[in-house]
């Protein structure tokens, strides 16, 4: 069985401009120690389908569809339900290592609550387990910092502490949205070897957010292809990178620039994300598709696997394609 | 040679954080955001600058349109010291010199129309001209960047980032500069956006002969744009040189560094390739390092590098540093390993 099994989940916000469908009836498993990248630009949804499964969507947000974590539904679960899950068999780390640590509080305070309250531990026992989960992290002098507050770490350092924080109840899955985004790139290769050292010494599944496909290819078994809250392309990583299938992945790959390689034009995907206020009725990136027909507009095809593994969604065959 | 459009000489930038003498025992809080920054720029051409954040690239190139006062020399073509006039006089040259900034939605008025924003260097710079004519020299612009024209009177909320960017994009070429400064100008927008932003901005350089400075801390988007490419570390020049040779033959071990935490986006080259750590974090610019600013973190570094600034070497790829050369693991490297 797998750990985790999101079947048909969909995310709506009400909002004064009307219903904003953020993920569109998205399914997803990911067994036990699984690394799974889920890419996707700016509104496609990634972010959401994970607030959906902590159940941390905001005040006007409403999620339909099943998430089970080790066969128990979790999907808008009462918090006796959700409460114990959180932090201790799934933890999140978030984009901006600067608002998601506060301010006001030492980082031992604010990390020493997790254990306290989750695992019943004594401040003293939890304030030794801290220092030692800041050093699993590569902080340096950690005994000595751990009484410090945010504002006094740098920005690699502020994500360390939110890796350290998520870690210390020993989750089995671990889902990461755009950890290294607010990073330089040094600090952001630092973070991902961090991230993939932990992985294997805890032994953890990982459920990698981002927009970047770099990052993606150096870290995940698997890969999820989101656009407009659909899933597009679901692969292996590297058969993903070598044999994209669905035009919009291929668009992506051809439209970023490589540090390895001498440029020649890039290829845009013309036109822009589509309006979730009114998610089209086919396919979301039909307007933008070189490839698309009359028939996308108004319906898509149901994710289905076309290789071992490997699933898309798109009317035109593989052959269409080529 | 050609004559250079613009020539940097020995630009710095220093912040007071703390003004001398506030208090009879106050000593100055200096913060060095720019250090001797030098550089030419030929007409036509791309420089690229990269680095992390707070090594200075933003600083300097508001620096050089006195949007921070700086020291130094920037020398236009005509002769002028750019760092040195008045700020009425500089307004002559903002004609020539425009920016295009990181935030596209920030950077725009979103109480004036489109038509407003792009026309406004136009009301600015050249005063006489009618207003059909502004108009149609704004609707123009519109279609030469990608724009409707049948746009004009929105306002830009009402577009997305990429339109946005679009938008700066057309102010800052409806005056005709002979020198286009881009801050971080497709940092802000998803890579699909990013890559229609990247090949306009090529297409119109090619087209109108611009010179562009193109500032941005991925690696991978100056390298596309770019004829050279400085690599800044802590307000310091590291490495200049033809993109070309910069990037395949790095001769700085920060830009080794920098070059090898680029992510590829390709599985078999991503897992084959060798990622240089570079260990602590970027030092305080209210207090660099002495000596060489990245030896603090620097594989290759030896006691002269506390002690000496390493200086910046003349030719078609300069370097500062005292053991420069290509990529190989030192023996400190490969202990650490």
């Amino acid at each position: 069985m797998a750990m985790l099994d999101i079947r048909n989940l969909s995310v709506r916000f009400d909002t004064p401009d009307g219903t904003v469908t953020a993920v569109n009836g998205v399914s997803l498993s990911l067994d036990r120690g699984e690394t799974l990248g889920i890419v996707g630009e700016s509104g496609s949804g990634k972010s959401q389908l994970a607030f959906a499964v902590m159940g941390l969507l905001a005040k006007n947000g409403r999620a339909t569809g099943s998430v089970a974590f080790d066969g128990r539904e979790i999907l808008n679960a009462p918090p006796a339900v959700i409460n114990p899950i959180r932090a201790q068999k799934i933890a999140m780390v978030f984009q901006d290592p600067m608002t998601s640590l506060n301010p006001y509080m030492r980082v031992s305070d604010q990390m020493a609550e997790v254990l306290v309250h989750h695992k019943g531990m004594s401040k003293a026992q939890a304030l030794a387990e801290c220092v030692r989960m800041l050093d699993a992290v590569k902080i340096p002098d950690a005994a000595g910092r751990v009484r410090l507050f945010p504002h006094e770490f740098s920005g690699g350092m502020r994500q360390r502490v939110m890796i350290a924080m998520s870690l210390l109840c020993r989750p089995e899955l671990l889902i990461a949205d755009e950890p290294t985004t607010a990073l330089d790139v040094t600090v952001q290769a630092q973070i991902m070897t961090l991230l993939g050292d932990l992985r294997r010494d805890f032994g953890m599944a990982t459920i990698l957010i981002t927009h970047d496909l770099g990052v993606v290819a150096g870290f995940c078994e698997r890969v999820i292809v989101l656009y407009g809250g659909q899933i597009m392309e679901q692969s292996p990583t590297d058969p993903l990178f070598a044999t994209p299938a669905h035009p919009y992945t291929r668009g992506l790959l051809g439209a970023i620039p490589r540090v390895d390689q001498e440029g020649e034009e890039l290829s845009a995907i013309p036109g822009s994300p589509p309006n979730m206020t009114r998610p089209p009725k086919g396919c979301p990136f039909a307007p933008r598709c070189a490839h698309a027909g009359e028939d996308c507009l108004d319906h898509l095809d149901p994710l289905t696997e076309f290789a071992p593994g490997r699933f898309r969604a798109c009317n035109r065959s593989l052959e269409e394609l080529a | 040679m050609t004559k250079p459009l613009l020539s940097v000489a020995d630009l710095r930038v220093t912040f007071e954080l703390t003004r001398a003498g506030d208090m009879p025992w106050t000593a100055p809080r200096l913060l060095h955001a720019v250090s001797g920054v030098s550089f030419d720029l030929f007409p036509g051409e791309t420089l690229g600058i990269v680095g992390e954040s707070g090594c200075g690239k933003s600083t300097l190139a508001r620096a050089l349109v006195q949007m921070v006062p700086a020291t130094g020399r920037a020398v236009w073509t005509d002769g002028t010291d750019l760092l040195s006039i008045t700020r009425a006089q500089m307004l002559k040259y903002r004609a020539d010199i425009q920016m295009v900034f990181q935030d596209p939605l920030a950077s725009l008025n979103p109480r004036m129309t489109v038509g407003q924003i792009i026309a406004e260097p136009l009301r600015t710079h050249h005063r006489g001209l009618a207003d059909a004519e502004v108009k149609a020299r704004v609707k123009e612009m519109m279609d030469r960047v990608g724009l409707l024209p049948n746009q004009i009177n929105r306002y830009p909320h009402e577009f997305s980032g990429g339109q946005c960017q679009r938008i700066g994009i057309a102010r800052a070429l409806i005056v005709r500069p002979k020198l286009l400064i881009c801050d971080e100008p497709v940092s802000a927008l998803d890579v699909s956006i990013q890559a229609q932003v990247i090949n306009l901005l090529a297409e119109l350089q090619r087209d109108l002969g611009l010179a562009m400075i193109f500032i941005a801390h991925d690696l991978s988007v100056v390298k596309h744009i770019s004829d050279r490419v400085m690599v800044l570390y802590l307000g310091r020049t590291m490495e200049i040189a033809e993109s070309g040779a910069l990037y395949a033959d790095p001769q700085h071990p920060y830009t080794q560094a920098l070059l090898s935490a680029v992510p590829i986006p390709d599985p078999a080259a991503e897992r084959a390739k060798r990622i240089i750590p570079l260990e602590g974090d970027l030092p305080s610019p209210m207090n660099p390092p002495s000596g060489c600013v990245f030896r603090t973190r620097c594989p290759r570094a030896e006691a002269v590098c506390a002690e000496t600034v390493p200086v910046l070497s003349v030719g078609a790829h300069g370097v500062a540093c005292h053991f420069p050369g290509p990529l190989i693991r030192t023996r400190r490297m490969a202990e650490r390993a």
